[in-house]
């Protein structure tokens, strides 16, 4: 063939390889295009092969008409290559689409009892007000729960604790304790003052689980014994405290009374946090909700424990933490905390 | 202890409004219970006589009446039965309102004026009676308010009184208190009870045990019996106690008004004409006032007849015997001081309390003894016509003085804090009837519970008012607060858990035996509570299994099959010899049941045990244990051959596994269900690895498997070990990535294969290094096994 038939010929390969290009619906297919339009086996090629038979003046003019028939369809190879994984991509598109809301897999969290949370809660505040956690037995002897914190045998006190009995030691010698109060004699008795500690822990008594009761209950009490503690202080620490929990507008107004291991003994309660005051069921109109007891240390059981009532003064205070389980989280139903029932679990 | 107001201001004219006297006697420390104002929504009711009763014109069951309530006749509508000229009744006037924010207005009830209405009990808040017209005593005024007629103008206050406080079980006491509040005078009279005899009318008073009985008078009294006048009935009923009869009646009234508890005995029916205090006899009975036999102890203080033969227990109750009845003509009163926790003992073992025991153990005053009783003896003479015999037998050898305590007056400033002066106390104290001069306070015996300077300094803060004592803090620099690393780790366990994705419970920690046994838990010997209320909680749990898988159960039976709980509680064990307390350990117990719900993309799946073994990881990764282990076992509960103990350090912490079937059925749940329990006490006190930074190397890892054949009893992390073992520090992780067992293997032979990923921190690991390590731990696996490398 003659040059210029050559040149012609490659021109003529770009047309038609246009036809195949274009031919081509899928990247399979345009692959195998781009192998016959510009493989080894490929008319281009030959026709590359072929200028060798040309008079060398001419070969030039070839190469040419070659090489721009080569880039030619390689342009059109890409832009056909990019519109089909245009057209790919529109179409898993469609197909890949994905709800996500249709929820995880498997995993849920899980939930604190929210004992645990008004519990840790009150760590907190205790902690950051410089005090720290002590611990005790759930199982006492009669001197922790009793005749250390000054309740004499037969004492009416005694009676109105309604106390679960353990068949160990001396019959009325091992109880369930019937309030947190027997961890301060055991801190008093390990530890000389300056002493600041709160104890957490479950109480017990002889009640049925039902709607208000329960025999098992927790509690929290403060004990603070050091040279001048003072009753103004006992006050103030705990108006700071229902402050740190409930916040600014929530204050605690104290009332006489009378406990056997304080004296000065004084019932505690806050103003109400649902109705701030204003009086609603929840306090029975009276704007204040009775939440604890409290007292400085009497001498009778600083003797207990050997620490000099006239060296060392000191005060206590504890209160129920289910009823502020309750007050907080509107829990009308006692029962609810004990059943591990996860629809309740789950509202926490 | 219920205290009228009208009956306080006998003895002080206390005139504030009535919120105000309820905080007062809040800030006193008696607890205001309730505050009962029978008559508060009744207003202009008053009393008037129905004049004629004409039938209306247009109705067959209502009726006109004209009533005349003191200033004229008014025509009124009124459908009930039982009004007839003459009646006098409640007439609720135009405006006048009634229980239920009611008010009466002029109206037309079938075409007739009715100018108000006659009230039935119901509808002024009387009961439910509601089957006529109230009659009112045909004597009462016309045109008086019928509050006062009725007794419901007074304000009933209901206290709780403390333990401590005896003399605020009486109306007195509570008024002492107000009047020192209200710097008001306080006027309490003082009546004589005559010369002291040794006979009265032949009867005679003998004391066997006086220190149980310091002090006893007896008068006598010709009485005719009957009953009471409305008004000491009215009061009676208002403070809470059932009128009996005029004489009994007496006996209650100075109770509540005095604290001062009384017994009439009707003298002729007391044999040997005469009392004798003795202590009973062993196995001693006799029948109380309520129809009960009592077996009494010698710890138990009878009031006997002079033939010594039992009429009652002292202070507590009386018998029927000598009790006065109709045909009671002459009284012997007793008026007693018990000693107090004489009187507790008996009345909590008897199981028996009177308003009269819970004022003797709280402790009367024995000075107003015979004053008591000469009020009941002016009482009787106004109800029950009563003639006096002449003369008081007081049996009192030790006559018991009132309480000298020392107070320094610094010392109150100290404790309080306060500044007051030596006079400012005296002033504070006085109207409680404590005298102090020179240091020294003269405590009345009406108040036992003051008798040490700290209790004059309740006193002192009571009459501040709590609310005026200056607050602050203890500014110490002994205060640093903190939990220690144990309560910190506590935290983290339920922190895991709930990551894991389990709910906490709270079980009861006093269980059943039974509930233990069909959880698989029978220990030898359970601590058992002595008084149960029930036999479901009569026993301290020794593990939290149990309890958590009736927890479980609860959730199944509420359409909740499908849950993930833990608890972190104590468990109670018996002690060591020696030892009188239990042991009691915190431990962990977690529960998973029923199925794993995945997305709707991929299967549901049963809950298997791997879904635990998973969360025992995490836990001891987090805690950064240095070593434990799961050893097959069969712990109680668990399944047989699907179980483990958790041993760390060489001691058994805990179980995990599958829950055996037959636990399963015993509490019909469906399955299949895993569980743990662990003990968290030991668990924290283990060994743990530090917190450390170690380099992280920049070079390439390289990555080998490795295949065993085993017997299907050696245990994957036993390979595990020997293969750290063998590569030392170069080996970057292990892990076992396929359990396989097949015929071709062999019965009881099992393939476990491994994922080992070598690195060096300082280097590329060669080929040659990486052979090396591999034939190590091949020959390493080998020979502790018999294992078999698999191609």
């Amino acid at each position: 063939m003659t040059a210029t038939d050559l040149a012609a010929s490659a021109d003529h390969l770009v047309a038609s390889g246009r036809k195949t290009i274009d031919a081509a619906a899928t990247i399979a297919e345009l692959d195998e295009a781009t192998r016959t339009l510009l493989g080894k086996a490929s008319p281009l090629n030959e026709i590359r092969e072929a200028i060798k038979s040309v008079k060398p003046g001419d070969r030039a003019a070839v190469g040419k008409a070659v090489n721009a028939a080569r880039i030619a369809l390689e342009q059109m190879l890409l832009d056909r290559r990019a519109e089909l994984g245009q057209a790919a991509r529109a179409a898993s598109l469609i197909a890949d689409r994905l709800d996500l809301t249709t929820g995880g897999r498997g995993y849920r969290r899980g939930h604190l009892h929210p004992v645990t949370r008004i519990w840790r809660e009150l760590e907190d505040v205790f902690v950051g007000m410089g005090y720290r956690v002590a611990e005790g037995p759930e199982v006492e002897l009669d001197w922790y729960n009793f005749e250390a914190l000054n309740f004499p045998p037969g004492h009416p006190a005694r009676a109105m604790q309604d106390t679960l009995y353990v068949k160990l030691g001396q019959p009325e010698e091992v109880m369930l304790r019937t309030h947190t109060s027997p961890v301060q004699v055991r801190v008093m008795e390990k530890q000389t003052p300056p002493i600041y500690v709160v104890a957490l822990g479950r109480a017990y008594r002889n009640e049925t689980l039902d709607a208000r009761h329960s025999p098992v209950f927790h509690q929290i009490e403060c004990l603070t014994v050091d040279r001048g503690i003072t009753f103004g202080e006992l006050l103030g620490t705990i108006e700071i405290f229902v402050q740190a929990l409930f916040g600014p507008n929530i204050s605690a107004r104290f009332n006489p009374s009378f406990f056997p291991f304080t004296e000065p003994s004084a019932e505690f309660s806050i103003t109400c946090v649902f109705c701030e005051g204003a009086g609603c069921t929840v306090c029975s109109r009276t704007g204040w909700v009775e939440v604890g007891g409290c007292g400085m240390v009497d001498p009778n059981v600083f003797r207990a424990v050997n620490i000099d009532p006239e060296e060392y003064t000191g005060f206590a205070f504890g209160f129920g933490i289910d009823r502020l389980v309750q007050l907080l989280y509107g829990v009308d139903h006692i029962k609810y905390l004990w059943d591990g029932d996860v629809r309740f679990a789950a509202q926490f | 202890m219920r205290a009228p107001l009208a009956w306080i201001r006998e003895f002080t004219p206390i005139d504030a409004p009535i919120a105000e006297i309820a905080d007062a006697l809040n800030q006193l420390g008696l607890d205001v219970e309730g505050i009962d104002e029978p008559g508060r929504e009744i207003g202009g009711v008053v009393v008037a006589r129905i004049l004629e009763v004409l039938p209306h014109p247009d109705a067959d069951r209502i009726r006109l009446a004209d009533v005349d309530a003191g200033h004229g006749t008014v025509r009124v509508v009124c459908g009930a039965p039982n009004i007839e000229p003459g009646m006098v009744v409640p007439f609720a006037q135009v405006g006048a309102h009634l229980p239920g924010d009611f008010t009466i207005e002029r109206r037309k009830i079938r075409g007739q004026v009715s100018e108000g209405m006659l009230c039935s009990p119901r509808e002024l808040g009387l009961g439910d009676d509601h089957d006529g017209i109230l009659e009112l005593p045909r004597d009462a005024a016309l045109g008086t308010d019928v509050r006062e007629v009725l007794g419901l103008d007074d304000v009933v206050f209901d206290l709780a009184i403390t333990p401590n406080r005896p003399d605020a079980m009486g109306i007195i006491g509570v008024a002492r208190d107000l009047a020192a509040h209200f710097s008001l005078p306080l006027d309490i009279p003082l009546p004589d009870p005559g010369p002291v005899v040794d006979t009265l009318d032949g009867a005679t008073v003998v004391v066997d045990a006086p220190d149980r009985c310091p002090r006893f008078v007896a008068i006598v009294a010709n009485v005719t019996m009957g009953e009471s006048p409305d008004w000491m009935k009215r009061r009676l009923t208002l403070a809470g106690m059932r009128p009996i009869s005029n004489v009994v009646d007496v006996t209650n009234y100075v109770m509540l008004e005095r604290c001062r508890p009384l017994h009439a005995f009707d003298l002729d029916r007391l044999a040997g004409r005469g009392i004798v205090v003795r202590l009973a006899g062993p196995g001693e009975k006799m029948e109380t006032l309520d129809g009960v036999e009592r077996e009494l102890g010698p710890d138990d203080l009878l009031i006997c007849d002079g033939e010594r033969v039992a009429q009652g227990i002292a202070g507590i109750m009386g018998g029927a015997a000598a009790e006065v009845s109709a045909a009671t003509t002459t009284v012997l009163l007793e008026s007693a001081y018990f000693e107090a926790s004489g009187i507790a003992k008996t009345s909590k073992r008897l199981g028996l309390r009177s308003e009269a025991s819970a004022r003797f153990e709280r402790g009367v005053d024995p000075n107003d003894v015979a004053a008591g009783a000469a009020r009941a003896m002016e009482l009787f003479g106004m109800v029950a016509s009563a003639q006096r015999v002449l003369g008081t037998i007081d049996v009192y050898p030790k006559p018991i003085e009132p309480a000298r305590v020392t107070i320094r007056t610094g010392r109150v400033n100290h404790v309080l804090p306060a500044e007051l002066s030596d006079d400012d106390i005296k002033t504070l104290l006085t109207p409680l009837g404590i005298d102090v001069s020179g240091g020294t306070a003269i405590v009345p015996t009406w108040r036992p519970d003051v008798e040490r300077e700290i209790d004059l300094i309740e006193e002192v803060a009571r009459r501040i008012g709590l609310d005026r004592i200056r607050r602050s803090v203890p500014a110490s620099p002994n205060k640093i607060g903190g939990l220690t690393a144990v309560q910190r780790d506590r935290r983290v366990v339920a922190d895991v858990m709930v990551g894991a994705g389990f709910d906490e419970v709270y079980t009861l920690p006093l269980v059943a035996p039974a509930d233990l046994a069909r959880a698989g838990i029978e220990p030898e010997k359970l601590i058992e509570v002595e008084n149960p209320l029930r036999a479901e909680e009569s026993v301290l749990r020794p593990a939290l299994l149990a309890g958590v898988l009736r927890a479980v159960a609860h959730n199944v039976a509420h359409g909740h099959p499908d849950v993930s709980l833990f608890e972190l509680g104590r468990v109670f064990a018996l002690a060591a010899a020696g030892d009188t307390l239990p042991v009691e350990r915190l431990h962990l117990c977690a529960t998973r049941a029923g199925r794993i719900v995945q997305s709707p993309y991929e299967p549901d799946r049963d809950v298997t045990i791997h879904d635990m073994t998973a969360v025992v990881e995490a836990l001891t990764q987090e805690l950064r244990l240095a070593e434990w282990r799961l050893v097959s076992a069969s712990p109680p509960g668990f399944h047989p051959v699907r179980a483990a103990n958790v041993v760390v350090g060489g001691e058994n912490i805990g179980a995990i596994g599958e829950i055996d079937a037959v636990v399963l059925d015993a509490l019909a749940l469906p399955g299949p269900v895993v569980a743990c329990e662990i003990d968290v006490d030991t668990l924290l006190a283990s060994e743990r690895v530090p917190r450390g930074a170690r380099p992280v190397s920049r070079y390439p890892a390289s990555a080998i498997d490795l295949a065993f054949v085993v017997a299907d009893t050696v245990p994957a992390d036993g390979i595990v070990r020997t293969l750290r073992e063998a590569a030392g520090e170069l080996l970057e992780s292990v892990r076992t990535f396929d359990v396989f067992r097949s015929d071709a293997l062999g019965a009881a032979r099992v393939s476990l294969a491994f994922a080992l990923q070598f690195r060096a921190v300082d280097h590329t690991l060669t080929d040659a290094e990486v052979g090396e390590l591999r034939q190590q731990c091949i020959d390493a696996v080998v020979a502790a096994y018999a294992a078999e490398l698999r191609g």
